[in-house]
């Protein structure tokens, strides 16, 4: 049968086994981007160890409190992807849709957050490396290299998180056309995968950035 | 079938069910997408190889006979770029991984065959970026990257090199994705773990190096193009970066590379070895496992590159010693192999030329692997000629003799011809005998202390590198043979049938060349792989 | 069992508890643990983190090889971070007795006491 609107494809033999192996290549796809982050994460943990003071003068110049907040904003926002799964596999269509939907303003709050609250007070003070960077205090070129893995980790962090809006827009409008089912719900399910995962790299980044060091 | 039936072309296959170029660029068939892949690595195969020689015609005088020192660093650049990430890592992956994976596995396709189609897109996007950088002036950097002549020194396309390379990244990535979960998920009825073929296991601990290590690189490319545009110091000492950090983050991918192009060769020689004396392989169990460890263990010896970089001498202990267990399942192979040829009803076929090719050479670069991780050694041949020598040996005597005897094995189920043997066994010698002259005088030139990388040398170099030339001239003329002959059989070699090398393998059991979907009905495995012992026919090739 | 569906129940306790622990890890920076801050930090990220991969990703009812493929990559990047981290730590750590320092300041006085 060659059917494009076949629920099960042809390479396979039934729908456990397109289950079975879209989920399975969805975790190795979040494997490699452990890997993608983790070489940040390495070049962060050898900097932080080697200027540490310095790191966490750079950690008090970010907003602690925003950054929670946004922390908060995330949680939700994996809140709802689960709940939008959870609709597409129970074939609710409009709970799919509304919870999209969720999804999709939450991950936009959290954007819009960092770049209006975050970086553009972080450019407007001076703490961007190599576009204006002002900050005279001590070990500056360390705090720099803070404010780099900052950026960097947040900037490629926020990427992931456009990119995965840009395909919540694809699924928002096969959804609203009915194109899934209780029997075919596999990419809402595997968007969900990489949505939470996301989140799971954020719950680390918000405290290895913005929680270093004495604030008391 | 016996060998006295004339093996008739089938009418519909996956060649002939199509011709057009949509029904090629839009395939989402396996078959085609290796043979595609197959086209773009030939093709960066002649760009690399054009610059080797080049870079040989240069050493043919120590002063430099052909360019200038500037030149010439853009010349082992590119021939390292290029060869390591658009050659060698894809060639059996890609190529034959691609071609055979779902067939030994029963399967109608990998798990994701537009995932497929998409790797080979995003491969040529890289490869075409890295041949913009090439035309466009080129790049000095050496494959390697080192900051921060990469990031701070160089006014050459590196942004584009890198950037090519880490888009081809992907396209590895997808590959090891799609094949971990096809081997995983896709196994005919029967098909245990342990009756899977060697070659399968290989291209399963080659997929999950891709699968670990290639982000890695990825991460360390995109830092290099961010401190390039931004100015900012990650590897600048003088702001407090650390250049080791990028070694570090270069050689976790890097170092596990060497063992994507190693270990699919390896599985292609255990295909080899047992069809062509006619054994079951000694120590099946072994041979898989030591795949995986191979796979695993070299992720833990990365260092060793760096023993003389500033790196601590501790973590260059901890490497050396690392370094030395992963030897270890590689010699497992070795000795297995050879046990299998023991007693082994032996044909000297092309493939079988270049299977034993492989043994000899592979082993003779494995051991002066062990002498480079030996520090002391290594202090003193680092950044040497002996050094290229050893991965020459691994990846040309090793890998590149390997995809060449694959080649040659699985010609007639891609094609359903015969190549003429008789001209393959005499290219495959003079690839040998180029390949020695070329390289052995290298182990020579390394030890006495000719450095790697430079345009010229002091004379009392001179007539090793003019025989090293000379060899290397010897092995283009070993590789130009096969083009002309393979490309010959396509429409003159005779009809090769089903399985004209009487192997065991489920690819052997439909027809040559297969249809689409590779079996009229999904076969069922009762038994284990390399049952030679129970076929009684000789084989018996046109 | 590969499609299961988990009950709503458990989404809701999960993201409660999260949010919990989001506000635990950001009031306990400011309390002064010393060293221990980072290691309490990191170790309420981990169990966030744990807690989304077992519920929201359902790892909890996924068949094993994907809790595989998750060990796989965080073993492998632990070893990549321990093993750089190993070389830093080890670099201003000289394989030279101190007594030959000693010495080497002795007979040179203006000798500087780290060399490599």
């Amino acid at each position: 049968m060659h059917n494009s609107q076949a629920v099960v494809a042809e390479q396979f033999d039934d729908r456990v086994q397109q289950h079975e192996a879209a989920s399975l290549g969805m975790w190795i796809f979040l494997a490699t981007e452990i890997m993608f982050f983790g070489g940040l994460f390495t070049g962060y943990t050898v900097y932080r160890n080697l200027y540490t003071t310095a790191f966490e003068t750079g950690s008090h110049l970010l907003n602690a409190r925003i950054g929670a907040l946004n922390t908060a904003i995330l949680i939700a926002s994996s809140l709802t992807m689960a709940l939008a799964v959870h609709s597409a596999q129970t074939g609710k269509r409009a709970k799919l849709i509304f919870f999209i939907i969720s999804t999709m303003c939450l991950g936009a709050a959290f954007l819009l957050i960092k770049f209006f609250f975050e970086w553009t007070h972080d450019y407007a003070e001076g703490f961007v490396p190599g576009l204006h960077f002002t900050y005279a205090g001590p070990h500056a070129s360390h705090v720099a290299l803070f404010m780099c893995f900052y950026f960097i980790m947040t900037g490629v962090h926020a990427l992931h998180m456009v990119a995965g809006e840009g395909v919540l827009t694809v699924l928002l409008i096969m959804a609203w056309r009915g194109r899934f089912s209780q029997e075919r719900y596999n990419a809402i399910e595997m968007m969900g995968l990489y949505w939470h995962f996301v989140d799971i790299v954020w719950i680390f980044l918000f405290p290895l950035l913005y929680l270093l060091g004495a604030r008391f | 079938m016996s060998s006295q039936e004339i093996a008739i072309e089938p009418k519909l296959n996956y060649l002939n069910c199509d011709y057009s170029i949509k029904s090629w660029l839009l395939t989402t068939d396996h078959k085609r997408i290796a043979w595609l892949y197959m086209m773009a690595i030939t093709f960066f195969f002649t760009v690399g190889g054009i610059a080797a020689t080049l870079m040989r015609l240069n050493l043919l005088e120590p002063q430099g006979l052909l360019v200038e020192p500037e030149t010439y660093n853009k010349l082992f650049s590119i021939h390292g770029i290029i060869m390591v990430f658009f050659f060698l890592v894809p060639s059996i992956p890609a190529v034959m991984g691609n071609f055979l994976l779902p067939m030994m596995l029963g399967a109608r396709d990998v798990a994701f065959p537009k995932l497929n189609l998409l790797s080979w897109y995003i491969f040529m996007t890289g490869g075409s970026l890295v041949l913009y950088a090439v035309i466009a002036g080129g790049v000095d950097t050496g494959w390697t990257f080192y900051t921060p002549l990469s990031t701070l020194y160089l006014n050459t396309h590196v942004m584009a090199a890198a950037g090519g390379v880490f888009i081809a990244g992907f396209s590895s990535i997808l590959t090891g994705l799609n094949f971990v979960v096809t081997i995983h998920k896709m196994r005919a009825p029967g098909l245990t773990w342990f009756r899977l073929p060697l070659f399968v296991w290989a291209m399963y601990a080659a997929s999950i190096i891709f699968i670990i290590g290639t982000p890695v690189i990825a991460i360390s490319l995109f830092l290099i193009v961010v401190e390039r545009i931004f100015h900012v110091g990650i590897f600048d000492p003088s702001l407090g970066g650390d250049p080791i950090l990028f070694q570090h983050l270069f050689w976790f991918y890097s170092h596990p590379a060497v063992y994507v192009m190693i270990l699919p060769s390896m599985g292609v020689i255990s295909e080899l070895i047992t069809a062509f004396s006619r054994k079951r392989i000694f120590g099946y169990h072994f041979v898989a496992f030591s795949s995986v460890a191979i796979a695993a263990i070299g992720f833990l010896v990365w260092g060793h590159h760096m023993f003389i970089s500033g790196q601590s001498v501790y973590a260059g202990l901890v490497f050396s010693a690392l370094s030395m267990a992963v030897a270890i399942p590689s010699a497992v192979k070795v000795f297995n192999w050879t046990a299998t040829l023991y007693k082994g009803s032996i044909s000297y076929e092309a493939p079988m030329l270049y299977a034993l090719g492989f043994i000899g050479l592979f082993t003779i670069g494995g051991l002066t692997g062990l002498y480079l991780a030996t520090t002391g050694l290594d202090q003193h041949v680092h950044d040497t000629y002996f050094v290229i020598a050893h991965f020459h040996y691994i990846m040309v005597g090793g890998a590149v003799m390997g995809y060449l005897g694959g080649i040659h094995y699985w010609w007639p189920k891609m094609t359903g011809r015969l190549y003429p043997d008789g001209w393959a066994r005499v290219a495959a010698i003079i690839v040998f005998v180029g390949f020695n002259l070329t390289f052995f005088p290298q182990f020579i030139l390394g030890y006495l202390g000719m450095p790697r990388r430079y345009a010229v040398y002091p004379p009392e170099f001179h007539t090793l590198n003019v025989i090293s030339t000379a060899g290397a001239s010897i092995l283009g003329l070993g590789y130009v043979i096969p083009l002309i002959y393979l490309a010959w059989s396509v429409r003159y070699g005779p009809i090769a049938g089903p399985n004209p090398w009487k192997a065991t393998g489920l690819e052997w059991t439909t027809s040559s060349p297969p249809p689409t979907h590779n079996f009229e009905e999904t076969p069922i495995v009762t038994e284990e792989p390399y049952r030679y012992d129970r076929l009684a026919e000789e084989i018996h090739v046109a | 069992m590969s499609e299961h569906i988990a009950p709503l129940k458990i989404y809701f306790s999960v993201f409660v508890a999260l949010m919990v622990l989001t506000l635990l890890t950001w009031r306990i920076s400011y309390i002064d643990l010393g060293q221990w801050n980072t290691v309490v930090a990191l170790l309420i990220a981990v169990c966030k983190a744990s807690l989304v991969a077992a519920f929201f990703m359902h790892l909890r009812w996924s068949a094993s090889v994907m809790r595989l493929v998750l060990f796989a990559a965080v073993f492998w990047l632990s070893i990549l971070i321990s093993l750089t981290i190993g070389d830093i730590f080890s670099r201003h750590v000289l394989p030279q007795p101190q007594s030959w320092h000693a010495a080497a300041v002795i007979t040179n006085p203006s000798a500087t006491a780290q060399g490599r």
